[in-house]
């Protein structure tokens, strides 16, 4: 590209030295690019945020699919399972045939401490199935079915792939019954953070001077006080009479209630740099309006930013809802949440006895809140394309 | 300097009563009151109490008067006499229940700030200096981990291992020995024993958290002229990195209190709960469920203010650290 | 001439980056002697300043050594420096000791939150072994002969509590501290302004002759050259291209590069040929009377009123229809903040604006209202000084060209790019650029786009803050000739404020000088330059650099002392 009139001479060189790390490697034209061009490509570059985008886009197809996925129903207790744990998977049978089963229990009594304990017994053999009739189910409350992704093709004998609670419970299918409320509570809290970040930014922006003044000494009192307490005080005081979806949508407010300072805080202090760009100055000098210079200059270059900021708010809200749950402020039976799952597992004897209660609604959380974090940081990192 | 601290806590005064406002707004919040749970509880106990007992009660403890007024009631109470209100529960002034928990709230707090700083200082050093090594990739994996893993998570599962390890239970602060003994050098290396799985499920995620700001801090200052400057003075290489660009990376560390403060004690809150730890965090809960409110408020105010001294102390260190902030 | 103190041969340094290898430095040889000066001359990306951290072997990664000698001689000893270790002990010992090094940015050179008079202690202690009280009243006498004043006091403070110059003379303290026997000066004057840098280069010429160092100056600025360098190197894409004695280099060039850089070096006395006989109709176009802008006064937090800054102080100017106005001055002399007052994007305190439109009538444009002050923004255009913040990045050039068509209306989209097509064509660029983003083009090439956003309205007058100062001198008269070449056939008068008078001078027909918030002096362009009246101004005229080493103009100058002014 030569456009400047140049006083080129033969003698002279035109650019810089520079040679290839590999030999015929041409680098990608990106003249033409926009922004979203290179944030995507940015984005694409580092591998484990686009892996952890999938693995949450996962989690969230798991929630939404939740009665046909899970084998059984969250709230099917059966007293004769108490405890019972994780049946492994074979494809198998002990006579060579083709057959995917689980493997039955056997019921022993531990003389010393007089109670029941579960053994696998590898004689028996429950035979599995994909897309199975099981117990029937209201897909999300609109129609009735009762298939189910993977079950016993008996729906009469026991299926515990990750072990069953103190009621005889499936652990797996209140598991993705959970995910459902957990991973939409994260979501659902984080775009109220931003409405309330975004109306009083807007607020606080518009009027300036002592309102936000205010706007600002409010979000610093907010962030200043400890959270759980806080959470704790707000969520204690939802009456016991509410209903599960009353308490539901409460709960998801108090978990954005307190989100939204830092959300408000770092979108106001990028939209106050952005004001001062040159840039912006020009768009006014061309005669565009206030509104039209926000909307057409200063948002473009905030949204990737919003973007990031909100997937790395969504973690803290799954935290704060397991957390109450957890605690027994939260979100209650016979709702199905991560927290209300990791309740049973509140005290050393429950753990010890069944140490799968702790396990795997522990590792769904981690897991979920890994990905959000490693997603949010990639994006974070390619939510600039501009900077060197 | 002076100047500057008495400018830092005249700024607090509006912050405090933000927090008072939120604090008692909470003991407001609960539809009714402690007498109306009061009367439910012995109603369904079968002794209900007369109407007659309900109003005495109710105006002397000034539940009838208006919102605005009980407040004033109960920060008056605070500023001027200490007193708190009255735990219904307990049936004793709050003031008297509330101080040795908001004790060892501050101890286990502060003990885990240094246990964040301890650490996260090498380490964030470290992974500066030697970025994208085997050592800065371990350790940035790790705090991942440490930041996704929620405290009472972390604290459940260092018990099951610690039960099936050590087969010995891990909650409160001694064991049962211990907890009617006379201190002795038995007793504190008995406490030690139980105060390490707190402090660290505490200090984690701050200390991960710290270890990303204080990398990312010390990556943009080392490639400032001025460590260049050092650099052609002939020093050292350590002593190039620790004198200037440690120095100023050390700024973000000291005023991150202001963050990692609340964030800790809301770690010990709920950690002490899953620990069984005498601090104020159980005692908060139970309060809040038996809707104990003066009791409860008073937990959020203190906790609250906690961080607001704890945050104070960081703008004093810093100005002593950065002479730029101290003559402004 | 005795043997050199360093020599360097056939350096060569890579930069490994993530896509590809950048030789930042190319079989680079030259002598440094003792007691002289050789300048490093080149533009931006010429490996310059990289070849001098090089002899410290202080270049960040990912710059590699790839290959030569740093051969340092002492007491008959060679050292070659190449070979060793980055950090090893014997390189150690040779920084600040045996070579100093003055970097261009004295503040974020410097240490902010360490005491000047400790980072200076902190040398004499590790190189002359000197214990803490011995270090300090070395640095006190060291101070002292950089002519800081109040030594004693002063190094106890911080960098943010120096001036600019008073900050580069506590660098040269610390490079000179041990004695060194060769001084590298990486653009020590570049942050400075005029009168400050003169003084500098003063400080550092005379320290240098007393002590007999040998010096590598590195600098863009020929004027620089012309004063201080007795030899010359001119770099370019990390190779010498030429080198010599400072007069063959000035009066008889060989390479093509050398002669590229000296043509487009612009002389106090050189005015551009196009503007002899700049007609037009005369009559002011844009009258400021007595403009005011004062900044703080109001009381602050708790009380505490703050001191009014009184950033522009009764400016009376006119601007005639046709005529390229000048405004020259030193930071903090208020010549940005006129610019912005007369645009009202900073609203002034006091005074007023008068602008003549097309109808022949004067708008007050202070008294404007916001549809008004939109007609007027139309007329009236700035041309930003920073060509990358100028530009949002996430438009096309295109958009970013035809922005002020779509604001203001009455436009098809059709008419929009084929007005844009012929704004580039303008401002010497290929139309087929219109579907790129700005992150597609150099420095120059963007200013040039920001011209061509300015001319989108046809405007009567266009106000141009520091147009050229970002860019390399090669492609800063590129733009001036441009922008010349625009008015003569656009009929536009330019406010064309600059901190640089030789540009001003090359610009403008008239020119008005401005100290501390006030005009001191106006005049035709060519008086000003040849004969200044005001103390002020002529101060500010003698400090310029003449890029012409038979007639150095710096060393003889006058000097103004503000605080002597009975005005001031």
């Amino acid at each position: 590209m030569t456009m400047t009139p140049s006083l080129d001479d033969a003698a002279l060189e035109d650019g810089p030295a520079i040679s290839g790390l590999k030999p015929g490697l041409a680098p990608t034209s990106d003249a033409a690019a926009g922004q979203w061009t290179l944030i995507a490509r940015k984005f694409l570059a580092q591998k484990l945020a686009v892996f952890c985008g999938g693995l949450i886009l996962a989690l969230y197809l798991i929630g939404a699919l939740a009665e046909f996925l899970a084998p059984g129903l969250p709230d099917t207790s059966r007293a004769q399972f108490t405890y019972a744990p994780p049946q492994s998977i074979g494809l198998f049978t002990p006579d060579g045939a083709f057959q995917p089963h689980i493997k039955g229990y056997k019921v022993e009594i531990d003389q010393e401490a007089l109670r029941r304990t579960f053994v696998v017994d590898d004689s028996i053999i429950v035979p599995i199935g994909f897309f199975v009739e099981g117990p029937a189910y209201k897909f999300w409350g609109l129609f009735e079915s009762n298939r189910h992704l993977v079950g016993p093709l008996d729906p009469t004998q026991p299926m515990y792939l990750l072990g069953a609670d103190r009621l005889g419970r499936d652990l797996l299918s209140r598991l993705i019954y959970g995910t459902r409320i957990s991973m939409s509570i994260g979501l659902i809290g984080v775009c109220l953070s931003l409405m309330l970040g975004v109306v009083l930014g807007s607020i606080s922006g518009y009027f300036g001077g002592w309102v936000d003044t205010v706007v600002q000494r409010i979000i610093e009192v907010v962030s200043a006080m400890p959270t759980i307490p806080l959470w704790l005080g707000l969520a204690a005081a939802i009456p016991l009479t509410w209903s599960p979806v009353q308490v539901y949508f409460v709960i998801t407010v108090i978990v954005s209630l307190l989100g939204w300072t830092g959300l408000a805080r770092e979108v106001r202090g990028r939209f106050f740099a952005l004001r001062n760009e040159d840039f912006v100055t020009a768009a006014k000098l061309d005669g565009s309006s206030e509104r039209r210079v926000i909307f057409r200059h200063i948002l473009p270059s905030l949204t990737s930013h919003i973007l990031a900021v909100v997937t790395l708010a969504v973690p803290s809200m799954i935290i704060a809802e397991t957390s109450l749950s957890f605690l027994g402020v939260g979100l209650k039976a016979p709702v199905v949440s991560w927290g209300v799952l990791l309740q049973d597992a509140q005290n050393i004897r429950s753990i010890s006895t069944a140490p799968w209660l702790l396990i795997w609604p522990s590792l769904a959380v981690v897991i979920a809140v890994l990905s959000f974090n490693f997603f949010g940081d990639g994006l974070r990192d390619a939510a600039d394309p501009y900077e060197s | 300097m002076l100047n500057y601290i008495l400018k830092r806590l005249v700024y607090m005064i509006p912050t405090l009563f933000g927090m008072s406002i939120i604090s008692f707004a909470i003991i407001q919040l609960p539809p009714g009151d402690y007498l109306t749970s009061l009367m439910s509880t012995l109603a369904d106990g079968g002794a209900p109490i007369d109407a007659a007992t309900v109003e005495r009660l109710r105006s002397q403890y000034g539940l009838d008067q208006p919102i605005w007024l009980q407040y004033g009631k109960w920060m008056a109470g605070i500023l001027f006499r200490g007193d708190f209100g009255f735990s219904f529960e307990w049936n004793q002034p709050v003031a008297e229940v509330i101080w040795s928990r908001m004790g060892t709230t501050l101890a286990l707090s502060f003990a885990a700030l240094l246990f964040v700083w301890a650490v996260s200082l090498p380490i964030g050093i470290y992974s500066a200096v030697r970025r994208h090594s085997v050592g800065d990739y371990v350790f940035t994996f790790l705090g991942f981990i440490g930041l996704a893993v929620p405290n009472f998570i972390f604290a459940l599962t260092l018990m099951y291992v610690s039960f099936r390890v050590f087969g010995q239970s891990v909650g409160g602060l001694y064991s049962p020995e211990y907890v009617d003994a006379p201190w002795s050098w038995a007793k504190l290396w008995d406490l030690m024993m139980h105060l390490w799985i707190p402090i660290i499920v505490i200090g984690t995620s701050g200390t991960a958290a710290m270890i990303r700001i204080l990398r990312a801090n010390l990556t943009d200052e080392l490639s400032k002229p001025y460590v260049t400057t050092a650099r052609a003075k002939g020093l050292p290489e350590y002593k190039v990195i620790v004198k200037y660009p440690v120095r100023i990376a050390l700024n973000p560390f000291v005023s991150a209190i202001g963050w990692v403060l609340p964030e800790l004690v809301s770690g010990v809150t709920i950690t002490a709960i899953v620990l069984n730890l005498p601090t104020a965090g159980p005692l908060l809960l139970r309060a809040l469920v038996a809707q104990d409110m003066y009791l409860a408020g008073s937990f959020i105010l203190l906790l609250s203010v906690l961080t607001l001294v704890g945050m104070l102390v960081s703008d004093i260190l810093l100005a002593l650290l950065d002479p730029r902030i101290r003559y402004n | 001439m005795d043997s050199p103190v360093l020599s360097v041969e056939d350096l060569s340094l890579d930069f490994h980056l993530r896509t590809h290898i950048l030789h930042a430095v190319r079989n680079v040889s030259f002598d440094l002697h003792r007691g002289r000066t050789l300048a490093l001359v080149g533009e931006s990306g010429s490996g310059k300043s990289v070849t001098a951290r090089a002899l410290l072997r202080i270049v960040d990664r990912p710059g590699r050594m790839a290959g030569g000698r740093i051969l340092l001689r002492k007491d008959g000893v060679e050292l070659d420096l190449a070979p060793l270790a980055a950090d090893s002990k014997a390189v150690r010992a040779v920084r600040g000791a045996h070579i100093g090094l003055i970097f261009q940015e004295p503040m974020a050179s410097l240490s902010p939150v360490h005491t000047i008079g400790s980072q200076i202690d902190e040398m004499l202690r590790l190189h002359a072994g000197l214990d803490k009280r011995a270090a300090r009243t070395a640095t006190i006498a060291l101070l002292g002969q950089v002519e800081i004043p109040n030594p004693a006091e002063m190094a106890d403070r911080y960098t943010f509590e120096f001036s600019g110059g008073m900050r580069q003379r506590a660098m040269i303290a610390m490079a000179l501290a041990c004695n060194p026997d060769v001084l590298i000066a990486d653009e020590p004057t570049t942050a400075l302004d005029v009168t400050t840098q003169a003084e500098i280069l003063d400080l550092i010429k005379r320290l240098q002759v007393e002590r007999g160092m040998a010096m590598l100056l590195i600098t863009h600025d020929m004027g620089v050259v012309a004063e201080v360098a007795d030899d010359v190197a001119v770099m370019r894409f990390g190779k010498i291209v030429e080198q010599g004695s400072v007069d063959d280099i000035f009066h008889a060039p060989r390479h093509p590069y050398t002669k590229r850089l000296l043509a487009s070096t612009l002389k106090l006395e050189q005015a551009a040929e196009v503007r002899a006989g700049q007609g037009g109709e005369p009559g002011p176009i844009l009258t400021m009377h007595n403009l005011t802008k004062v900044y703080g006064g109001a009381s602050g937090f708790l009380g505490t009123s703050k001191f009014a800054v009184k950033a522009v102080d009764g400016v009376s100017l006119t601007l005639n229809a046709g005529e390229n106005l000048g405004i020259v001055g030193e930071s903090g002399s208020g010549k940005t903040t006129l610019g912005r007052l007369i645009l009202r994007t900073v609203e002034p305190s006091s005074g007023q604006v008068l602008y003549r439109d097309r109808q022949g009538r004067d708008v007050d444009v202070t008294a404007l209202s916001k549809s008004g002050l939109r007609k007027f923004h139309a007329d009236v255009r700035l041309i930003f000084q920073d060509p990358f913040a100028s530009l949002n990045p996430r438009m096309t050039i295109g958009q970013i060209i035809g922005d002020p068509l779509v604001v203001a209306g009455g436009h098809t989209a059709r008419q929009i790019e084929e007005k844009v097509a012929e704004l580039l064509g303008l401002v010497g660029l290929d139309p087929a650029v219109m579907e790129r983003y700005p992150h597609a083009f150099s420095g120059g090439q963007r200013q040039r786009i920001g011209i061509a956003r300015a001319l989108a309205l046809d405007p009567r007058v266009i106000i141009a803050d520091e147009a050229t100062s970002a860019l390399d001198v090669s492609i800063r008269s590129q733009i001036l000739d441009l922008l010349l070449d625009i008015q003569q056939r656009l009929d536009l008068s330019f406010i064309f404020i600059s901190h640089d008078i030789s540009v001003v001078r090359y610009f403008c027909d008239r020119v008005a000088v401005m100290h501390r918030g006030k005009v001191v002096e106006v005049g035709s362009a060519e008086k000003i330059c040849t004969a200044p009246e005001a103390d002020y101004t002529r101060a500010l005229i003698s400090a310029v650099p003449n890029p012409d080493p038979r007639h150095k103009r710096m060393l003889h100058r006058t000097r103004f002392n503000p605080d002597l002014q009975p005005s001031a």
